[in-house]
């Protein structure tokens, strides 16, 4: 046992270092001949390495990271060894940090009937891992993988390319994957998609860049992991914060406890509480680190108000410029977890936030093919099956669609006689005709329901009329549509104008060449999944193809049924 | 963030981490520790909110301590709605006692304490029992009957994902069944921040609200967050006998077995159990960030200290299948 060194002013420097860093979770989702518990394993203890490393830097005894035959795959043994039993092989959790960020995995496996265990451990995740074996190309479970991790809602993916010592390391094989890969997920909305050329096995690319793939010259796997944008889970600008309880210590305080899902809070701030409509002023943001001026998501606060009205565990205060549908009839995504089929017309507990009420399948509109993607119609749901139903609540519900904001989106069904988590939702749409109300400011749904389609925004090169080819195909085509041309308004009224197109409902091409990172930060921040960056796209030469495409995306922006993405599919290997 | 400064009511015992000896160290905010500790106030105000009778364990240990920094956070200005439950096997560190009978005392909290009297009273010990049976009477049976005792359905326990292989697969509401047993096989799925609180009577749920938190994450709050903990955390010089790779501190000569002799070694606690199966470490960490410097460093797992795990592959996973935290 090393004795410890005296403290160096620098060790408090690492130490600061670390009390600053982001969190960001990320799933993983492979079978066991994809590498994925050797890639997982190279990744703790390479990254347990590096940040060993760090420090030893500051104590100048650097230590000593063999790269020998280690057998990685042991450090994710607990796997293992619920394979050799045979029992149920379940979402593993796992932990590891560098001096920049904390990383949560939800290590989940990848086979078709654990298509309840990539949902769990995508469904608080904001990256997913990809495995592709570079020896075998794409299969049906790749499919399978990005399709859970769209529907989950995740914006990011990183697919890591493993197994290229048995290719030979050679470019061309990667960059064939690289292109299918990219075909595959073009449907699915993603933000970011990042492909890296790795061996888990020998470490190639995973921490440190491989001289074996010089013709790479991208980020390593670890490099992406501590880049790229731990992006929140809402896209919802208005403030959502569901009641957990009321406390009371005494007579006089009586405050509002709960988790911010949505937006930003001040003192003074005009909230509406639901059910009952009532608007209030928040009074104070109490803490027991004292009061704060301003408090957003996710943080875990309580709010004094200024008026006494009534609300308890289960109802929702909400910023009075945008409200949640209020409704007991929507959409939703299901995925079905328990062995008893989903049936139409049975009685099921939703849990949605903090309200708990009685709820039933009305219909199924179809259900999804996991391999194929296709749509086929169904009268039930077998466990792991996925299927767009409309429910019913007894009781309303105050909802955003799962698109903007996974907290106020997702809900749970519950089984009220054995008490089993038997299903998994996300709201896609309010389906309750919508009551035009005077006085009440206009909705996002009710300017959606009007123009057939929720807003987006295009962001197009700046080439010889193109807008206008892609300006009319969407016009022909039925959408609400205007061109901004991203080099004549000054930079600085960007932001802020396309706020206001986007909230008017419009697809927005906006012509830019290189847009800055801070407009794209805004951009995404804004539209979230529906910011389409055609800029990207340098296999599409000529504008009507383009325009075509700019259709197509468009397509997946109406309101009514799902985007059509089992046309779409590349082949297999 | 702002800061409150902690008020002591009494004073703490000797050597109990009351801060300042990082001086100068930011208390700022931290982000993703304030990701961590906005989820488990999420979690603790949810059981609550949900379970007629929640309990929390409390076992003085540093996980024990964040989580009771946690729970004043969560119902603040309130006090913490429901009472802590201190499994006691006699075996404990004099130096445990005493802390808790302070610090619980010092934020108001209600206090349960329950032995098993008659196991203890029987001799009950790890040397003639073996670790197994001796945990298995002292603390798994303890702590079913203490719960049963009480009527609780929902128990908070601090552990966390990162401790052990088997709670790699543990959720945060982990659903036991009228005889406190746990199956892994058998779990709720758990999406997103949505727990099913269903139970059926005599059925129970142990709420995990750390279960994210790493053991550097649990440092690093106590740290910034200025939260007291059981002296024999920090190194000093301690009585010990040498007992296989462990190092045994003793408090009396009865805890010398024949043939061993006692040596001071400057030392500490990794983790904090039972006098006879917890080891301590060697080491000269006498303050929080050099515990935080030395435990970065370390390859071996916390638990490797802990005689408890090592009695067989998967012991950990039987004695939660049992009832056991």
């Amino acid at each position: 046992m090393a004795s410890v060194p005296v403290i160096h002013e620098s060790f408090e420097q690492f130490l600061q270092a670390d009390l600053g860093k982001e969190l960001l979770r990320f799933t993983t989702a492979g079978s066991v001949d994809d590498g994925k518990s050797t890639l997982i394993g190279r990744l703790l203890y390479d990254a347990k390495g590096v940040y060993e490393d760090q420090l030893a830097s500051v104590k100048k005894s650097r230590v000593n990271r063999s790269s020998g035959p280690i057998d990685f795959s042991l450090l994710t043994d607990g796997l293992r060894v619920e394979r050799e039993q045979g029992i149920t092989i379940d979402v593993a959790y796992r932990y590891f940090a560098t001096a920049r960020r904390k990383f949560i995995i939800a290590d989940t496996p990848g086979h078709e009937q654990y298509t309840r265990n990539m949902a769990t451990g995508a469904s608080t995740a904001s990256l997913a891992v990809i495995l592709l074996d570079g020896s075998k190309g794409l299969l049906p479970q790749t499919r399978r993988h990005t399709y859970i991790a769209s529907l989950l809602g995740i914006p990011n993916i990183l697919v890591a390319v493993n197994k290229m010592d048995l290719v030979g390391y050679s470019e061309a094989t990667f960059l064939r994957l690289r292109k299918e890969f990219l075909s595959l997920v073009e449907p699915l909305n993603f933000s970011l998609v990042h492909c890296v050329p790795v061996s888990a096995l020998e470490g190639d690319n995973i921490v440190e860049r491989s001289s074996r793939t010089d013709w790479y010259s991208g980020q390593t796997l670890l490099e992406h992991l501590e880049t790229i944008p731990v992006r929140a889970a809402s896209a919802l600008p208005a403030f959502r914060f569901p009641i957990q309880s009321v406390i009371r210590p005494d007579s006089v305080f009586r405050g509002f406890a709960g988790q911010i899902a949505a937006g930003t809070i001040h003192p003074g701030e005009s909230v509406v509480a639901l059910p009952s409509k009532q608007t209030t002023r928040v009074q104070s943001i109490v803490t027991f680190d004292g009061k704060l001026d301003e408090a957003a998501a996710t943080q875990s606060i309580t709010l004094k108000l200024e008026d006494e009205i009534d609300l308890s565990r289960g109802d929702m205060l909400v910023s009075t410029s945008r409200l949640p549908a209020i409704s007991n009839r929507f959409s939703a995504s299901i995925v079905w977890l328990h062995e008893q089929p989903l049936r139409k017309d049975i009685g099921y507990l939703l849990k949605h936030t903090t309200r708990q009420v009685k709820a039933r399948v009305t219909g199924i509109s179809h259900r999804i093919d996991i391999n194929t993607l296709a749509k086929e119609p169904a009268s039930d749901l077998p466990m792991n099956g996925i299927a767009l139903v409309h429910m019913e609540t007894t009781t309303p519900l105050f909802f955003d669609p799962y698109s903007l904001n996974r907290t106020t989106g997702s809900f749970i069904l519950l089984d009220p006689l054995s008490n089993a988590t038997v299903g998994a939702g996300m709201i896609r749409e309010d389906l309750t005709p919508q009551q035009v109300s005077n006085g009440q400011p206009l909705s996002a749904t009710e300017k959606a329901s009007r123009y057939g389609h929720r807003p987006g925004v295009f962001l197009l090169p700046n080439r010889a009329s193109l807008a206008d080819a892609a300006e009319r195909a969407l016009f022909e085509n039925g959408f609400a549509t205007i061109t901004l041309d991203g080099h004549q308004i000054p930079s600085a009224y960007l932001a802020s104008l396309l706020a206001s197109v986007w909230s008017a409902g419009l697809l927005v091409l906006l012509v830019i060449d290189k847009p800055s990172l801070r407009l794209v930060h805004t951009l995404k921040r804004l539209a979230g999944g529906s910011l389409f960056d055609l800029g990207l796209d340098s296999d599409r030469q000529n504008r009507e193809e383009i325009a075509a495409h700019i259709v197509s995306r468009a397509q997946t922006l109406r309101i009514s049924g799902a985007p059509d993405q089992s046309e779409k599919e590349p082949a297999n290997d | 963030m702002q800061r409150s400064t902690q008020v002591m009511i009494e004073t703490p015992p000797k050597g109990a981490n009351v801060g300042g000896d990082a001086s100068g160290f930011p208390r700022r905010g931290l982000s993703h520790l304030r990701m961590l500790e906005a989820e488990s106030i999420y979690i603790l105000r949810e059981a609550a909110a949900e379970f007629s009778s929640p309990v929390m364990l409390y076992s003085i240990g540093k996980d024990s301590s964040v989580m009771l920094r946690l729970a004043q956070k969560a119902f603040f200005p309130g006090r913490i709605p429901f009472p802590l439950l201190h499994v006691d096997t006699g075996y404990k560190f004099p130096e445990m006692i005493a802390f808790r009978d302070w610090y619980t005392k010092s934020i108001g909290a209600e206090l349960i304490v329950h032995r098993n009297e008659e196991a203890i009273a029987r001799g009950a010990n790890p040397v003639a029992l073996g670790t197994q049976k001796c945990c298995g009477l002292l603390k798994t049976k303890a702590l079913l009957d203490a719960l049963q005792n009480g009527g609780f359905n929902a128990a908070f326990g601090g552990a966390r994902r990162d401790e052990e292989k088997s709670r790699a697969k543990e959720r945060i509401y982990s659903f036991r069944d009228a005889h406190g047993q746990w199956d892994p096989k058998n779990q709720r799925p758990e999406l997103w921040n949505l727990f099913n609180s269903r139970i059926d009577k005599n059925e129970s749920i142990r709420v995990f609200p750390l279960s994210n938190w790493t053991e550097l994450d649990i440092w690093l709050y106590i740290l910034d967050e200025n939260i007291p903990i059981v002296p024999l955390y920090l190194a000093k010089p301690r009585e010990v006998v040498i007992r296989g790779s462990s190092l045994v501190l003793i408090h009396s000569g009865g805890e010398i077995l024949p043939g061993e002799t006692s040596q001071i070694v400057n030392c500490r606690m990794r983790s904090l159990g039972c006098v006879p199966c917890t080891g301590a470490i060697r080491s000269d960490a006498d303050t929080l960030p050099k515990v935080i410097e030395e435990m970065v460093s370390f390859r071996r797992s916390e638990r490797e200290n802990r005689a408890i795990d090592h009695d067989e592959e998967g012991s950990m996973e039987l004695k939660k299948r049992e009832g056991y935290f």
